[in-house]
């Protein structure tokens, strides 16, 4: 396997490339600069790639939206303030049921808060982000290598379910840079594209909108939308577990606060604490059923994120009142250490082990 | 007999529902005939708008993709980059394309995209019931200019065509009308020129059209009609603003 030593954004647009991405429109915004500035370089070389440093994220999404609407694998990626400008137009492309990637590598906000990696869009991704009854297919890697490998799976959830998915990064998992291997990534599958707009030569025209006057068509538009979600949320969970089988406590954290976790866990366990970890990798749909077997023995879960509290509220409702949900978290930017975890997930375990006696 | 007036064959059997003596009904018309004479429903791509244009895909016959408000530039663009053979044209109101779609016109026109812009200028929001456009005329009474359309307040109208034209990018604008049979011939014309200059990719094309929308202006259809002659014309001057032959 060979490896190359790169940054997380080049990583995603390397990969993009080889997963048949074919178009890119994106706008500069800290700390995704890398991606856009690799795509540029790197389009021109891809038969049929197009480029676009776009005039705003609202111009790059409606561009995704055309080159989707013509049938290309399109991309665009963007941080915090240019994922609210998106928000239209990833409302419209859920309605039109067309595929997109799009990726947001969080920093510290609200407003124009800071470059700084965080976790605080969170719910903005997994409750849809725009106006309307939409959800988007949420991948939330941790490592460089796990970003490129969230992209070419993004792009064949996206074909395969007609719907925008979105990558959940953040400023630190786009900027370090990391040994990455692209071996694997190989475009296979071929998806029919009956929808798309070319011209209508030898057949009916086509038409592609999200406008329903007639309010029973809007509502049976929603129910079917619901449907496609449903499947999503059978299907395509996915997530990964760390020490969880004897474990007293469980760390629930997804992204760089998971890998910031294990390195917690690892010293916790030094010390004989039985602390394991369930990683969201999917953060919608939402790994429920793993979380709600595990609290059929486990009582203590241990929601760790770098916001003041957004993944807690899906561990919530995953737990329905089961267990004792532990938090902490770090706003604004800070990236908090493994030590520091170490100290907090410590303090809690032992108290809880009071309760216990 | 000869047939000398017959419905368009990428005109579907469908009614309109535009208002009486609406202009969007002519430019639909004429966007239908120069797409059969000039044989483009294989390779033509519309684009609608937000705004009363955006039922488009119920009247013709081609490859017809909704946009969001304003955007319908960005989509465009995005069609035209993977299908560059195509044609691709994006149909817009005046709040469409001159307030919340500026950006995505302006740069769509700057970067020289080889697509074409139908521009219908009625000078109001026909679709969200009269409120001020950016090409309201001063004085002009909509529902959001009570007393008429201050300059002060409000701003000047935007005349879209003369902005483009100093952008590089921009190949051939043209500002025509739809009021008088004389002026519906001259408009045809600049449609198919528009999309000529797209076939041989000269750069970005739009045809900015008045049109009279009487209910909105609360005149009689006849009277709309004239209004553009007596009092849009002298603000928005008909002809050729600019062709890079
Ligand atoms: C984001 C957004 N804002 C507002 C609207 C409501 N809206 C629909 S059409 C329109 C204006 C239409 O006016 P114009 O573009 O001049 O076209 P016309 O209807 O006059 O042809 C507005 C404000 C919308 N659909 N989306």
């Amino acid at each position: 396997m060979k490896k190359q030593l790169m940054s997380g954004n080049a990583a995603l647009g390397e990969a993009a490339v080889l997963s048949g991405c074919t178009c890119y429109f994106g706008y500069p915004i800290t700390p995704q600069n890398e991606l856009t500035e690799y795509m540029a370089k790197r389009m021109p070389e891809v038969p049929g790639g197009t480029f676009i440093q776009s005039e705003s994220e609202i111009a790059a999404i409606n561009m995704v939206l055309g080159a989707s609407v013509a049938g290309a694998r399109a991309m665009t990626s963007s941080s915090s303030p240019g994922m609210s400008l998106k928000q239209e137009g990833i409302s419209y492309l859920a309605a039109d049921e067309l595929p997109a990637v799009i990726i947001n590598m969080v920093r510290g906000g609200p407003g124009m808060g800071n470059i700084s990696p965080a976790q605080s869009d969170y719910l903005q991704a997994t409750r849809g982000g725009g106006h309307g009854d939409y959800r988007t297919i949420v991948l939330a890697p941790s490592s460089v290598q796990e970003l490129a490998d969230a992209v070419p799976v993004a792009f064949d959830l996206a074909d395969s379910y007609r719907n925008p998915v979105i990558i959940l990064g953040d400023g630190m998992l786009g900027q370090m840079m990391e040994p990455v291997s692209f071996d694997h990534i190989r475009q296979e599958k071929v998806y029919p594209k009956d929808y798309i707009l070319t011209g209508a030569k030898g057949r009916p025209a086509r038409k592609i909108h999200s406008l329903l006057f007639d309010t029973k068509l809007e509502e049976e538009h929603n129910w079917k939308l619901f449907r496609k979600y449903k499947g999503m949320e059978q299907n395509e969970v996915r997530f990964e577990t760390f020490l969880v089988d004897d474990a007293e406590m469980v760390v629930i954290a997804y992204g760089t606060s998971a890998r910031i976790a294990k390195g917690a866990i690892r010293r916790l366990r030094q010390e004989n604490l039985k602390v394991g970890l369930i990683r969201p990798i999917t953060l919608w749909p939402f790994p429920t059923n793993i979380i709600r077997e595990t609290a059929t023995r486990v009582k203590d879960f241990f929601v760790f994120e770098m916001s003041t509290g957004q993944l807690i509220e899906d561990v919530r409702l995953a737990l329905e009142g089961r267990g004792h949900i532990h938090f902490y978290g770090r706003p604004g930017g800070v990236i908090p250490t493994p030590v520091e975890l170490f100290r907090i997930v410590s303090r809690h375990y032992y108290q809880s082990q009071q309760v216990k006696k | 007999m000869k047939t000398v007036y017959t419905r368009p064959k990428i005109l579907k059997e469908a009614h309109f529902h535009y208002c009486p003596g609406c202009g969007h009904s002519i430019v639909n018309r004429l966007i239908a005939e120069v797409v059969e004479e000039m044989d483009l429903r294989d390779k033509i791509i519309c684009v609608a708008p937000a705004g009363c244009g955006m039922l488009l895909y119920n009247y013709f016959d081609i490859d017809t993709l909704e946009s969001a408000h304003g955007r319908g530039a960005a989509v465009a663009t995005g069609i035209k980059r993977v299908l560059p053979d195509n044609v691709v044209f994006s149909y817009q109101g005046d709040g469409d394309l001159a307030a919340i779609g500026t950006a995505e016109g302006f740069h769509a026109a700057n970067r020289g995209e080889p697509i074409t812009v139908i521009f219908v200028n009625n000078g109001v929001y026909g679709m969200t019931g009269g409120q001020m456009a950016p090409t309201t005329m001063l004085k002009q009474v909509t529902t959001t200019t009570p007393s008429g359309r201050n300059h002060i307040h409000a701003g000047h109208p935007v005349k879209v065509c003369e902005v483009f034209a100093v952008l590089d990018g921009t190949s051939y604008l043209e500002r025509v009308a739809v009021n008088k049979p004389s002026a519906v011939i001259k408009a045809k014309k600049a449609i198919a020129k528009a999309f000529q200059h797209q076939i041989k990719k000269t750069g970005f094309s739009l045809v900015e059209i008045l049109s009279p929308c009487p209910t909105n202006w609360k005149m009689g259809t006849i009277q709309a009609c004239k209004w553009i002659d007596e009092v849009m014309v002298k603000e928005f001057p008909l002809g050729v603003i600019k062709e890079v032959k």
